[in-house]
């Protein structure tokens, strides 16, 4: 087989092909709940109830999609660049954990002039440890996957050191978990009564924020280039290695936000597990938006509706929980097959 | 105990053999896939079907040599599934390895659910016993080591020497090293670049499998979450450790696993007390990071890795 470019696909194709790829992880999905005992196609009706059917399933989604959202982001921004950046869980961390060093009573500061701070501060630390990574590719040629991936274990274990040593609520009762946040370092909620923080409105705020980095700057415009090919970027005279570190800046900035939002908007203090792999799913959001910041929003809260509805259809059905990362898989796999084929048409030879 | 007890004495290289085994499947299977040009991050994934598979096949009363069968096999449709999206298809080999390993790490864990839904703690199999081999087991430190293991580590050791007889010595290692070197004259010479590739993607995934059966089925004796804890991800850096070269993956894998032991034994040290338990398990990461830095300088990179091939195209 051979493939063919298509010159002007039309609708049915461009919109057809990838909502397929949906309908076709939708029946699999049923599939495999059937295989569990539960009604073949209820699954969907139960997820998309568990996720949006009442306000508090709809406030659990938003919760949930926020670190999303800045982690879709973070990985969205490195992958436009061809930066592949795994490690967006070990920088959502490093976010985390300046915020509890910062926002434990070190500084004792308004809220005003607390919050930023430790946001700034957290983006620091998160890029820190992608430019790591990023200048051994740069300046020895290290292959970014592995090293990125390999810092996940190594900030993890770090963490868990720290949780259990310099940063231990002495209250803790021997948990392996922080003190809590003062409430000057608090996220306040986004309207009274309603559970939602403004982590979700700054991650909204982030999304726009890189739309227009990338839409209408220059900046934006070097990291596509360096992106769709390095040496004719370097030809062109843009410093693709300047253009790399900056791109790690921003990502690593982003996906410490996720910690940073985390900590301060909803658990109030840090634990070893306050990211069940937001960063790795991550690179899912920002696969399915095709690395458009805006469309990181939207996939980030398709991505978080799955996550709560399936844990509420799993109670109501008797079907495992893994169910929702099976078909986060297959939704990715078979979307980026979907989204070529929009642009190829299969000839035999 | 003194360091140099340490590296001397039989157990502790014993224990290096050992926990290098599984590492020297997957390494050589990622091997395989790259020199055939393709980069394969579905091998964390594929490791995890591959313990799980063939550790189900044998507390379901299968053999044990079944059980190996079985997770070789379910190894390469997860690669026939990779090749397929990445070779004809040309898609992301990132994005399609990274959701590959998503995607055989949730199958597996949703089937792990289903066929023990009440389990409490993992129930445990009859796993390969080790085999003393006369004489040669005999010689003082290197005997024990690589002479009384169990028979997947024999395995292991004589597949490094097979897949290098194969790629140095016979045809089909040169169409598959050509094929992640220069496709198109592949092409010219009749073969079929998508063939090879996805015949070399599916074969190392299987080897992948078969290194993650290692750890249910000889490490230990049954399966729990989060078992294969990253050795995938090492298993890429020991490729690139060994420049891409069978002899010398073995060796960085051999190191590698030393280096682990090692961290294990200076725990147990007074010194180790007073260190934190995480600053052992972080060195092996850092160590592989370390070893990337060193090694990639002159690493020999195959020239079409990561490089989809059309025909037709120049």
């Amino acid at each position: 087989m051979r493939l063919e470019p298509v010159a002007n696909p039309t609708w049915a194709r461009s919109l057809g092909l990838p909502a397929l790829a949906l309908v076709v992880t939708v029946f699999v999905a049923s599939l495999l709940a059937m295989v569990a005992g539960a009604q073949p196609f209820s699954v969907l009706g139960l997820i998309i109830k568990g996720a949006f059917g009442s306000k508090f399933a709809t406030l659990e989604t938003l919760n949930r999609a926020t670190p999303l959202i800045f982690t879709g982001l973070a990985v969205a921004v490195a992958f436009r660049a061809k930066l592949w950046n795994i490690g967006a869980e070990a920088q959502l961390y490093m976010g985390a954990v300046v915020t509890v060093v910062l926002g434990t009573g070190a500084l004792a500061w308004p809220a005003l002039a607390l919050l930023p701070t430790i946001a700034v501060a957290a983006m620091l630390a998160g890029a820190v440890v992608l430019l790591v990574p990023t200048f051994l590719k740069t300046r020895f040629g290290v292959d970014e996957v592995v090293t990125t991936l390999l810092l996940n274990f190594v900030v993890l274990l770090w963490v868990s050191m720290l949780l259990e040593g310099s940063l231990k609520d002495p209250m803790g009762l021997g948990w392996p978990k922080s003190a809590r946040l003062i409430e000057e370092a608090r996220l306040p909620r986004m309207m009274e009564g309603l559970r939602l923080h403004w982590g979700f409105g700054l991650a909204l705020i982030s999304a726009l924020v890189v739309w227009v980095i990338q839409r209408r700057t220059t900046l934006g415009y070097e990291m596509r280039a360096v992106g769709l090919n390095p040496q004719a970027a370097r030809f062109a005279g843009i410093p693709v290695n300047a253009v790399l570190i900056k791109t790690a800046l921003l990502s690593g900035g982003l996906a410490a936000l996720a910690g940073f939002s985390e900590v301060a908007g909803l658990k109030g203090n840090l634990t070893l597990d306050i990211s069940p792999g937001f960063g790795y799913t991550g690179i899912i959001v920002a696969m399915l938006a095709l690395l458009n910041p805006l469309g990181v929003v939207v996939a980030a809260l398709f991505v978080a509706g799955i996550f709560v509805g399936a844990d509420s259809m799993s109670r109501a059905a008797g079907v495992p929980t893994y169910l929702a990362d099976i078909m986060l898989a297959l939704a990715l796999l078979l979307m980026v097959l979907a989204i070529m084929l929009t642009k190829f048409r299969v000839r035999r030879d | 105990m003194d360091l140099l007890d340490i590296l001397i004495s039989a157990s502790f290289w014993t224990a290096a053999i050992r926990i290098a085994s599984p590492l020297i499947f997957a390494a050589l299977g990622e091997l395989i896939c790259e020199r055939a040009g393709v980069l394969n991050l579905g091998i964390e994934g594929i490791m995890v079907v591959g313990a799980f598979a063939g550790w189900l096949t044998v507390y379901l009363g299968g053999g044990l040599w079944f059980g190996v069968a079985v997770a070789m096999l379910s190894g390469m449709a997860f690669g026939l599934v990779h090749g397929v999206l990445t070779v004809p298809f040309g898609l992301s080999q990132h994005v399609v390895g990274l959701g590959i390993t998503l995607l055989a790490t949730s199958l597996t864990y949703y089937c792990y659910r289903l066929a023990l839904p009440e389990v409490t703690s993992p129930p445990k199999i009859t796993a390969f016993q080790p085999f003393e081999i006369p004489l040669l087991s005999d010689i003082p430190v290197i005997g024990p080591a690589l002479f009384n293991q169990t028979p997947l580590t024999y395995l292991a050791l004589v597949l490094v020497l097979v897949v290098s007889v194969i790629l140095y010595r016979t045809p089909l290692g040169l169409a598959l090293r050509a094929a992640g070197e220069n496709p198109a004259a592949v092409e010219a010479q009749g073969l079929s670049v998508t063939g090879i590739r996805i015949g070399a993607v599916m074969v190392g995934s299987g080897l992948m499998a078969v290194g993650g059966a290692f750890l249910t089925m000889s490490a230990f004796n049954s399966f729990f979450f989060e078992m294969v804890n990253g050795r995938g991800w090492i298993c890429i850096a020991l490729v690139v450790f060994g420049s891409w070269k069978p002899g010398k993956t073995l060796l960085g894998a051999v190191l590698f696993a030393a280096f682990d032991a090692l961290q294990i034994r200076l725990q147990q040290t007074p010194l180790g007390a007073d260190i934190p338990y995480q600053i052992f398990l972080m060195a092996p990461y850092i160590l592989s990071i370390l070893a990337l830095v060193v090694m990639s300088r002159r690493a020999q990179v195959p020239a079409a890795l990561m490089v989809p091939f059309n025909k037709g195209e120049r």
